[in-house]
């Protein structure tokens, strides 16, 4: 359908907040979406990855010889194949090899990889390996791993220190001498899997041309450099080919695995495209995942609710390798006050190494740890002091514009409409009639909020850019670098292209990630896609707007700034009897003279201002988002069940571009939350993951969804696309705190450790009758 | 392992397939239909990404050996529409937007497909029940529920619309 041909009555025509369908939707609904295991080609052999069977080892020899001799293996890879390169997030920071050399440093590390015919024939291959380890004793939680003459991780670093942040504003002892209440509680956060569907899996390919992969990756230029830097060939003959991606959530599908490398390197020596897939148990042993924290937090608070000081001691368990730490203790710290008014702020914080996979990034990203204690020692100290623990974070709100103590600055803010719109709900109105207890239920209802920064610019390259083609039928093709895992960037990036050049979505062809054809972006973490790849594809309609309106406005003899696109009309504002529509126009600038090609191209540079990552100061990101959350449980005291029934979420995105996907991108988070809260945990023993599927390891199923309410906020960013800030991760940060207070509201009890399960539950119930 | 002849009707075709005895019906329909709309998320049944319909019950095609399959009547993802037409519950999960990554979508619009030709008009509860053999990590299952709601409608109006 063209543009063109659609009728629209010119106030209407606007695609922006409207509840379009999304533009994957069909490819979705009925199979066609292809995601990278989906991917076939003829002659591929398979890679399967042999994996330690210890938490920390030297390797003293592999034997390969039984493996090889197996019919249909075609090859063996240990860590000696890639001549000691490895990869990190900072150069300094380099410290993990594709396989294991020397030794293993978490129980499933890659050690050797074998290539055959099939994927069945590649896995009793690996059985048939010979590798002799000497353990070695692990350490396997931050306590131990800091005691004085524990092993070492790393052995060239003492301590076991991954790295430390630490962040002084204000003076935190003033403020504590300023307050009438000062209370310092433990706080512990979990471990928890990311929990995509599709594990990771990409067939490979090396030819004259060069390395292409098709490959499950939610950042594909990370891996396009990855691949270069390994196998030492120019940027440009690395073609990462991005299918759908079935889910991403930070960590894993931001970064390589050890399978890439391996594929790439038995495609280049046996000359055949290579493939591999991991299984979910590998996923669950060795994937990236959340870290788990402990924070100490301290604050300082006035007779009538006014903050005057918090102070963090964090302990983050980073796992084998320091991966993308540094940036999670740096968010950690930077937001930790938002969104309220702090004075004094103080953090210090270190990540330890320990003989565990990877700590990594997680939806909510470093923040939600801090603000899981703060936000529940807020309350616990509203309650101390008699207040009304709404009444009080009303009270400390920011409101913007508002710079934080260690100078974030907020140009728009949300939080108090937020707040204010849990506070005219029935349920918090009438949370102390206790009118839904009922037999041994008791209902909670609690509150908390979170914020969280969007279009991330922390280190290195963090530019996208989009090029959008005029088709002579008026049909444009959007070619951008971004990635939509799932979180429906896509359709909000067509949307914006097509809202640009007032045509339909439809008459928009995206043309996703192939590093050989669309521009380099940095890819989909932090809350960027929308914010700074969306800057992108306005600014590259509007040149392809601008040369059409040339020819327009030449053919009419009129100012070029006065013709206006909408609707699929273009017309002059001047004299609106001059109009034609797009595709017409489309046609007479592509035919004119001997023939034009319109291309517009475009590149973000929102929010360029410095910030220091050093010392924790600035902004980091464009923009920042608000949520406050409400939730209501029922309590089960006879069998310690919580049942997460409601959630309210007021969520202040700026301006929600596509109000459906927002509301499913809160509605995720906050049941993802939810699973972090109740029923989320790794349960390991001396390294080994016991819980590695999805029946002992929990995650939230339709039958413990509750009904999800989301309140938009709209608040109008300047330095958003539309007003657009970040939509999704400030819901995972109030989640858990607000199901904390809510389990507090029904039982009395403050639990300051997640996930609470029902053994939590029962325990905490009978030390209370015993008091 | 001699490999078995086998035949069965997938999506209303006849398909004769001469496969080895082992083989899931999972990977029979990915790697030698190349069916590949139902997904391999766990390999274990516990996800329902891999979910199918074998003779009118949704199953998970991980766990079924295609061996046993002889004769039986098999639908995916891919067997729904009708030329460009979709079914009502595809029509009803695009237009409320129930997926996100889709990579549990084969397996969610099975499921209400399922559910409703069970239980045309389903309270919310009996929608969480239905829809409680697969997992989704990305919307969590509002805009899910939503879509079956939307179905159930949709496919009231078609059964209207046949009387």
């Amino acid at each position: 359908m063209n543009a063109p041909d659609k009728i629209r009555l010119e106030e209407d025509s606007s695609l922006i907040g409207k509840r379009l369908p999304r533009v994957d939707a069909r490819e979705k609904v009925t199979g066609d979406a292809r995601y990278a295991a989906d991917f076939n080609f003829p002659g591929q052999l398979w890679v399967k990855i042999l994996r330690s069977p210890h938490a920390h080892a030297r390797i003293l020899s592999i034997d390969a010889s039984a493996a090889l001799a197996l019919k249909g293996v075609k090859g063996v890879l240990t860590g000696k194949d890639f001549n000691g390169w490895t990869w990190g997030w900072m150069p300094k920071t380099r410290e993990e090899a594709p396989l294991a050399v020397e030794k293993v440093r978490y129980y499933g590390e890659a050690v050797a990889a074998v290539c055959a015919v099939d994927e069945a024939t590649a896995e009793e291959a690996c059985e048939l390996m010979r590798v002799c380890y000497e353990e070695l004793p692990g350490v396997f939680s931050v306590d131990d791993a800091i005691m004085q003459g524990a092993p070492l991780v790393h052995e060239d670093r003492p301590g076991n220190l991954s790295w430390d942040f630490h962040m002084d504003f204000g003076d935190v002892e003033v403020g504590f001498a300023e307050a009438d209440l000062v209370r310092e509680h433990k706080f512990e956060t979990g471990r928890v899997l990311t929990g995509f569907l599709e594990p990771p899996a990409a067939v490979a390919q090396w030819t004259e041309e060069g390395i292409t992969v098709w490959s499950a990756k939610q950042s594909p230029y990370f891996h396009y450099r990855h691949l270069a830097a390994c196998f030492n060939l120019p940027l440009s003959k690395i073609r990462v080919i991005q299918p759908f991606i079935g889910g991403g959530f930070g960590g894993t599908k931001n970064d390589s695995v050890a399978a890439d490398f391996c594929a790439v390197l038995f495609s280049k020596r046996l000359g055949k495209p290579v493939k591999y897939q991991y299984s979910m148990e590998e996923v669950f042993t060795t994937a990236r995942r959340r870290h788990n924290f402990t924070v100490v937090a301290k604050m300082g608070m006035k007779k009538d609710g006014t903050i005057t000081a918090l102070q963090n001691t964090a302990y983050a368990e980073g796992g084998a390798y320091t991966v993308i730490g540094p940036l999670t203790l740096y968010l950690s710290g930077a937001y930790t006050t938002l969104p309220y008014k702090v004075p004094h702020f103080k953090y210090d914080a270190a990540r330890i190494f320990t003989n565990h996979p990877s700590g990594a990034a997680m939806r909510g990203h470093g923040v939600t740890h801090t603000r899981f204690a703060a936000e529940v020692l807020m309350d616990m100290m509203s309650e101390e002091l008699g207040l009304d623990s709404l009444e009080v974070r009303l009270k400390n709100a920011i409101v913007a514009p508002h710079t934080t103590v260690n100078g974030v600055h907020i140009k728009t803010c949300g939080i108090k409409q937020a707040l204010e719109a849990l506070g005219e709900s029935t349920a918090w109105r009438e949370r102390k009639d206790r009118k839904k207890d009922r037999g041994s239920i008791v209902h909670g209802v609690g509150i908390a909020t979170g914020t969280m920064g969007g279009g991330s610019k922390q280190r290195g390259h963090q530019s996208c850019a989009a090029v959008v083609r005029l088709c002579e039928d008026g049909t444009v093709n959007y070619l951008t670098g971004a990635t939509d895992c799932g979180q429906g960037s896509d359709t909000v990036l067509v949307q914006i292209v097509a809202e640009e050049l007032g045509i339909g979505m439809d008459d928009v062809s995206i043309r996703r990630v192939d590093t050989a054809v669309t521009p380099c972006d940095p890819g989909s973490y932090g809350s960027r896609v929308t914010i700074l790849a969306g800057q992108a594809a306005q600014k590259a309609a509007r040149e392809v707007k601008r040369q059409m309106a040339q020819c327009a406005a030449g053919n009419w003899g009129e100012p070029e700034d006065t013709i206006v696109f909408s609707g699929g009309q273009v017309f002059s504002r001047r004299n609106p009897s001059l109009r034609m529509s797009f595709r017409k126009l489309a046609q007479a600038a592509c035919y004119s003279e001997s023939g034009r090609v319109i291309l517009g191209t475009g590149y973000s540079d929102a929010g360029a201002e410095d910030y220091n990552f050093e010392k924790g100061s600035g902004n980091s990101d464009v923009n920042y988002s608000f949520a406050a959350q409400l939730t209501e449980v029922d309590v089960d005291l006879e069998t310690g069940i919580v049942k997460a029934t409601d959630f309210l979420i007021a969520f202040d995105s700026g301006r929600p571009l596509h109000p459906v996907n927002v509301e499913s991108q809160i509605e995720g988070a906050a049941v993802q939350g939810l699973g972090q809260a109740l029923y989320e945990e790794f349960k390991m023993d001396r390294g080994r993951t016991l819980n590695p599927d999805f029946v002992d390891y929990r995650m939230p199923l339709a039958t413990e969804a509750p009904d999800i309410r989301v309140k938009h906020i709209i608040t109008d960013d300047p330095d958003g696309p539309h007003g657009a800030k970040e939509a999704s991760q400030a819901a995972i940060v109030c989640s858990p705190p607000s199901i904390i207070s809510a389990i507090h509201n029904a039982t009395g009890i403050w639990f300051t450790s997640q996930p609470v399960t029902p053994e939590k539950l029962l325990k905490a119930l009978k030390e209370k009758a015993n008091r | 392992m001699n490999n078995i002849e086998l035949k069965l009707i997938v999506n209303g075709r006849i398909e004769e397939l001469t496969i080895p005895p082992n083989r899931t019906l999972l990977e029979m329909l990915r790697e030698d239909l190349q069916l590949t709309g139902a997904k391999e998320g766990c390999g274990h049944g516990e996800c329902g990404a891999c979910m199918v319909v074998v003779n009118g019950k949704t199953v998970n095609s991980c766990l079924i050996l295609a061996a046993e399959l002889e004769g039986a009547s098999v639908v995916t993802i891919e067997g729904l529409k009708k030329g460009d037409q979709l079914h009502p519950v595809q029509q009803a999960f695009v237009d409320k937007s129930g997926m996100q990554c889709g990579f549990c979508t084969s397996g969610q619009v099975l499921a209400a497909m399922a559910l409703l030709e069970e239980n045309p008009a389903p309270t919310a509860d009996e929608i969480r029940d239905g829809m409680a053999g697969s997992f989704c990590r990305c919307t969590g299952y509002t805009k899910i529920f939503e879509s079956v709601e939307a179905a159930a409608q949709l496919m009231q109006q078609h059964q209207g619309a046949r009387v």
